[in-house]
C-alpha cells in the first residue's frame, strides 16, 4: 500500500510542478493541474476520506478543470501573449502572499508530528459526512448553496446584457 | 489476490473479448433488420460470410493497416494521448460492478465484484467524469477549427449531462438507502405487491381483485420509473452516440474531436464509444433492472429448492452461474435498447440537446427527487 502513497504523491508533486513551469504553453499546465488533482483524489482516498476522494476527482478533475480547460483553448493563446512584463507591484504582493503560505504550511507541518489519530467509527464516509452536513452544519450549508445561487445570477445577468 | 485477478479477467475477458467484437456486427444487422436491407455480408473467407461475422475482423485488419498520420502543427504528445486517455474510463467503470451475489463455498465467501466499495456510485461518476478529457484533448491537439469546435460541443455537453445524471439517480439511492452497487443488486432481489403503496385508501375497493395478488420485483425500473428514463437519457448523452452525437457532427463540423485520427488511433476512440454501449448496459441493469437478480426467485429460494436434491455445494455453484447468466441477458436486453434507439432517432441538433438537458431533464430529476422524499415519508409515517 504505501508505494501507491509514493506514486500518488510523485504524479501529484510532478503535476504541480509541470503547472507552474509550463507558463508558455496554458493547455499544458491545465493538463498537468488535472495529473494533480486526480492523484490526490488517489491520496485521499487511502487516507480513508473516501467522500472526500470521489468528489475531489468529480469536481476538480472532471468538472472544474475541464471549464478551465474550456475558456483556455477558447482563448487561443499564444505563445507571444505572455511576453514579461515590468510589474513590480504585482511581484512584490504575490512574493507576499507566497511566503504567508509557505509560513502556514510549515507550522502545520510542524505541528502533525505524533502518534496518527485515531479514527471514528464511519469516518469520511458519505453517510457521516452528510449527517454532520445537514445537521450540525445545516445553516452554513444553505448559506453556500445562496452564496452559489448569486455567482449563478450574477453570471446570467452579465451574459444577458451582452446580449441584449 | 488470485481471486481478484480471476474475477477482473472475467469481467474484462466476457466484456471486451466476447461484446465489443460483436456490437458492430450488431450495429450492422440490426440497423439492417430495422431498415428492411439485407445488412453486413460482404466480408467472406473462401465464399463463408457467416451472416457477417468475419466484418469486425476485417474491420481491424483494415484499420492496423492503415497510415498513422499526426497533422502538421499538431501537439503530438496529447495527439497520441488522446484516445488512450478516451479508452480509460470505461474499462475502469467495470470495477465495481457486481455481475453477480455473495455466495458461500464451505467458509469461504466469494463476492462477485471486482471493488467491493461503499462509494460504488461516486467512484462511477468520478471515472465519468473523466471522460471528458479524450474529446477534449482529441479537438485542441489537432489543431483544427472543426475539431476544437467538436470537443467544445463534447466538453459542455458531458459536462452538463453529467449534472443531471447525479441527479436522476438521487431518488434511486433514497429508495435503496446505500450507494454501494453490490448492496443495491441485493435489494432488488425481493418483490413487492404492486397494492402495498394505496392499500389504506378507499381507492383499493374500486379496483378489481385480482389486482392483489400480484407480486413486482423490487426492481429500480418500478420503483422510480421516470428516474429510469432520465437517467438513461443522460447516459446515452454521455456516450456521445446518435441521437446525441452533435460533437461529431458531421454535416456541419465535419467529424468534430476525431477528424484528424486515421488508422487504429481512430479506431481507439471508436472502440471507446462502442465498450461504453455494454457498459451502460450493466450499470442500467445493476441500478434498474435487479442485476443479477432473477424475478420472483430470490437468491435462498432457488439454493434452497435445489440443495435436497444435488447437495448444498452444487445448488450454490448453479445458482451463482443462473445469477451471471441473469445479469448478462440484461445487458444484452438494454444493448438492444440503445441501438434501437440509435437507429430510430435523428440527430438532436446542438441547442436541443442543452434544452432538453437543462430545461427538461434537470426540473424534472429535481421533481422526482422530491415526490420521492414525500413518498418516503409517507410510508414511513404508516410503519
Amino acid at each position: 500500500m504505501e508505494i501507491l502513497f509514493y506514486v500518488f504523491a510523485a504524479i501529484s508533486v510532478a503535476g504541480a510542478l509541470g503547472m507552474v513551469l509550463s507558463v508558455r504553453n496554458t493547455v499544458a499546465g491545465a493538463l498537468s493541474l488535472v495529473g494533480t488533482m486526480v492523484a490526490l483524489g488517489g491520496i485521499y482516498v487511502m487516507l480513508e476520506a473516501y467522500l472526500i476522494g470521489a468528489l475531489q476527482v468529480l469536481i476538480y478533475a472532471g468538472a472544474i478543470l475541464v471549464l478551465f480547460l474550456f475558456v483556455v483553448m477558447l482563448l487561443n493563446l499564444r505563445r507571444d501573449s505572455f511576453t514579461p512584463e515590468r510589474q513590480p507591484v504585482g511581484k512584490a504582493i504575490s512574493v507576499l502572499i507566497g511566503l504567508a503560505v509557505l509560513v502556514q504550511l510549515v507550522t502545520v507541518f510542524l505541528g502533525s508530528f505524533g502518534p496518527p489519530a485515531e479514527l471514528s467509527e464511519g469516518f469520511g464516509t458519505y453517510r457521516s459526512v452528510g449527517i454532520e452536513l445537514f445537521t450540525d452544519y445545516v445553516l452554513l450549508f444553505e448559506v453556500t448553496s445562496l452564496l452559489l445561487l448569486s455567482a449563478m445570477v450574477g453570471a446570467v445577468i452579465l451574459a444577458k446584457r451582452k446580449i441584449d | 489476490m488470485i481471486e481478484i485477478v480471476l474475477k477482473m479477467l472475467f469481467i474484462v475477458l466476457v466484456i471486451m473479448g466476447a461484446f465489443l467484437p460483436l456490437i458492430t456486427w450488431v450495429e450492422r444487422k440490426q440497423s439492417a433488420v430495422m431498415q428492411d436491407r439485407i445488412g453486413a455480408n460482404r466480408a467472406d473467407i473462401m465464399g463463408v460470410t457467416i451472416l457477417g461475422l468475419l466484418h469486425p475482423a476485417a474491420d481491424v485488419l483494415k484499420l492496423l493497416s492503415k497510415e498513422d498520420v499526426v497533422p502538421r502543427g499538431a501537439n503530438r504528445v496529447l495527439h497520441l494521448l488522446a484516445p488512450v486517455i478516451a479508452m480509460v474510463p470505461a474499462i475502469i467503470v467495470m470495477a465495481v460492478i457486481p455481475y453477480g451475489s455473495t455466495y458461500r463455498f464451505g467458509d469461504h465467501d466469494l463476492n462477485l465484484v471486482v471493488a467491493d466499495i461503499d462509494w460504488g456510485m461516486l467512484y462511477v461518476f468520478a471515472v465519468g467524469s473523466l471522460a471528458t478529457y479524450g474529446a477534449v484533448i482529441a479537438g485542441w491537439a489537432s489543431n483544427n477549427n472543426w475539431s476544437l469546435l467538436g470537443s467544445m460541443r463534447a466538453s459542455s455537453q458531458m459536462i452538463s449531462y453529467e449534472v443531471t445524471m447525479g441527479l436522476s439517480v438521487v431518488g434511486l439511492f433514497m429508495a435503496y438507502g446505500t450507494l454501494k452497487l453490490p448492496e443495491m443488486a441485493a435489494f432488488q432481489d425481493q418483490t413487492f405487491r404492486l397494492l402495498g403503496f394505496v392499500e389504506h385508501f378507499a381507492l383499493v375497493e374500486t379496483l378489481p381483485a385480482w389486482l392483489a395478488w400480484i407480486q413486482l420485483p423490487m426492481w429500480g425500473i418500478f420503483l422510480q420509473p421516470l428516474g429510469f428514463i432520465l437517467f438513461l437519457t443522460c447516459i446515452m448523452a454521455e456516450n456521445k452516440r446518435p441521437p446525441f452525437d452533435a460533437p461529431e457532427g458531421e454535416s456541419e463540423i465535419i467529424a468534430g474531436y476525431h477528424m484528424e485520427y486515421s488508422g487504429m488511433r481512430f479506431g481507439l476512440f471508436y472502440t471507446a464509444e462502442f465498450l461504453e454501449v455494454p457498459v451502460i448496459g450493466m450499470l442500467v441493469a445493476t441500478l434498474f433492472l435487479g442485476g443479477w437478480a432473477i424475478p420472483w426467485l430470490p437468491q435462498a429460494a432457488i439454493i434452497g429448492g435445489v440443495t435436497p436434491v444435488f447437495g448444498e455445494g452444487f445448488a450454490t455453484a448453479f445458482c451463482m452461474i443462473l445469477h451471471v447468466v441473469s445479469f448478462l441477458v440484461k445487458t444484452i436486453v438494454l444493448i438492444w435498447l440503445q441501438m434501437a434507439l440509435r437507429w430510430t432517432l435523428p440527430r438532436f441538433r446542438y441547442d436541443q440537446v442543452m434544452d432538453l438537458c437543462w430545461k427538461m431533464i434537470l426540473p424534472l430529476s429535481i421533481a422526482n427527487i422530491f415526490a420521492t422524499g414525500a413518498v418516503i415519508l409517507f410510508l414511513q409515517g404508516r410503519a
